[in-house]
């Protein structure tokens, strides 16, 4: 009995960190399987598939995720994996951009983003990006909300210290779209931004709004020649 | 929707031990929440799940609301002849669902 419970202390001393090696104990590639499944499917009758365009994924998105958020030199702006499969799915395939955090838009965001994994994340920060990226960085040192906290504040100042039970992480966003345990579910950056932006009590911003893509193409910037760990599986 | 990943070696020898991994999607709603309405959201979990080779039962649990979603199982196994391993589980609203995977032992 005592063993047992040395045992299941020992696990749980490195889960879900054990997990993020083990790809069958991590529940994100449930959403992958889905993606997998999305990149070939035709989404009605005489419209393309991913596949159809691409290729296959393997070869056709390796690196892909590691190099957004990416300047858009026909657009004139930043765009993040998510806008960027948005655009495939109006321009190409003739459909509605995809539903903020819907399985099939995680889905597709986490198989698309395997294909980078363990590549250094290689955002070109210094380039036609740099803009956003400096708007990022003003707005994560902001001080914002009813508690009056900048990102910084905590994910700067405060790293590897506690906030409650929870050590607080240094903000990279290397590991999105991620699955957290107390989602119960998968989840992008932009809902893990608004758990901080709601906790500090400041107004959400929108999903793929003109801060959301700033403070990401800021943190993706942060870490770069880190390795790319989506999908990740986080407590 | 993608409903379990499932790995299990392809072959084994006769006798030697060999790892089962079964990971359901399932949200294990445990009934003691509500929703933004205030309105209890329906208890719906998985309640039995049961591995078998060739009939004979190798694995079987039984799961309560205190279960994450997404349950992942992960047991061990030896077996001295191949065959079929199935993979059952059911809910409590009587939904049942089915997946083998073929074991060599060689």
């Amino acid at each position: 009995m005592i063993r047992q419970a040395a045992m299941a202390v020992a696990l749980l001393a490195t889960w879900p960190a054990a997990a993020q090696t083990d790809d069958m104990a991590n529940p994100a590639f449930l959403w992958v399987e889905e993606g997998k499944a999305l990149w070939s499917e035709r989404p009605r009758p005489g419209a393309k598939s991913c596949a159809d365009c691409h290729g296959a994924a393997e070869t056709a998105m390796r690196g892909v995720a590691a190099r957004h958020p990416a300047f858009d030199a026909k657009r004139g702006r930043a765009m993040l994996l998510t806008q960027r499969l948005d655009a495939c799915r109006v321009e190409h395939q003739g459909e509605t951009p995809f539903e903020p955090e819907s399985r099939r838009q995680l889905g597709l965001a986490a198989y698309i983003a395997l294909q980078s994994r363990g590549l250094p994340v290689a955002i070109a920060a210094d380039g036609p990006l740099a803009k956003t990226v400096a708007e990022g960085r003003a707005l994560y040192t902001r001080r914002i909300g009813q508690l009056d906290l900048s990102c910084a504040q905590c994910h700067d100042d405060l790293v590897g210290r506690r906030l409650a039970a929870t050590a607080i992480p240094s903000g990279h966003v290397n590991a999105y779209p991620v699955y957290r345990s107390d989602w119960l579910g998968m989840g992008s950056f932009w809902r893990r931004l608004g758990n901080c932006t709601t906790g500090v009590r400041a107004e959400a911003f929108a999903p793929h709004s003109p801060e959301h893509v700033a403070l990401e193409s800021y943190l993706a910037a942060r870490g770069n020649d880190l390795p790319m760990q989506a999908p990740g599986f986080r407590n | 929707m993608t409903r379990v990943l499932i790995r299990v070696p392809k072959t084994v020898k006769p006798g030697q031990e060999f790892e089962i991994k079964v990971l359901i999607s399932h949200p294990m709603e445990t009934g003691y929440r509500r929703d933004h309405q205030g309105t209890p959201i329906p208890r719906d979990i998985v309640k039995q799940f049961r591995c078998t080779l060739d009939g004979e039962e190798v694995f079987r649990a039984e799961m309560f609301p205190a279960i994450a979603a997404n349950p992942y199982f992960f047991f061990h196994a030896v077996a001295e002849r191949g065959g079929t391993l199935r993979f059952e589980w059911s809910d409590e609203r009587g939904t049942a669902w089915r997946e083998s995977a073929a074991l060599t032992v060689e």
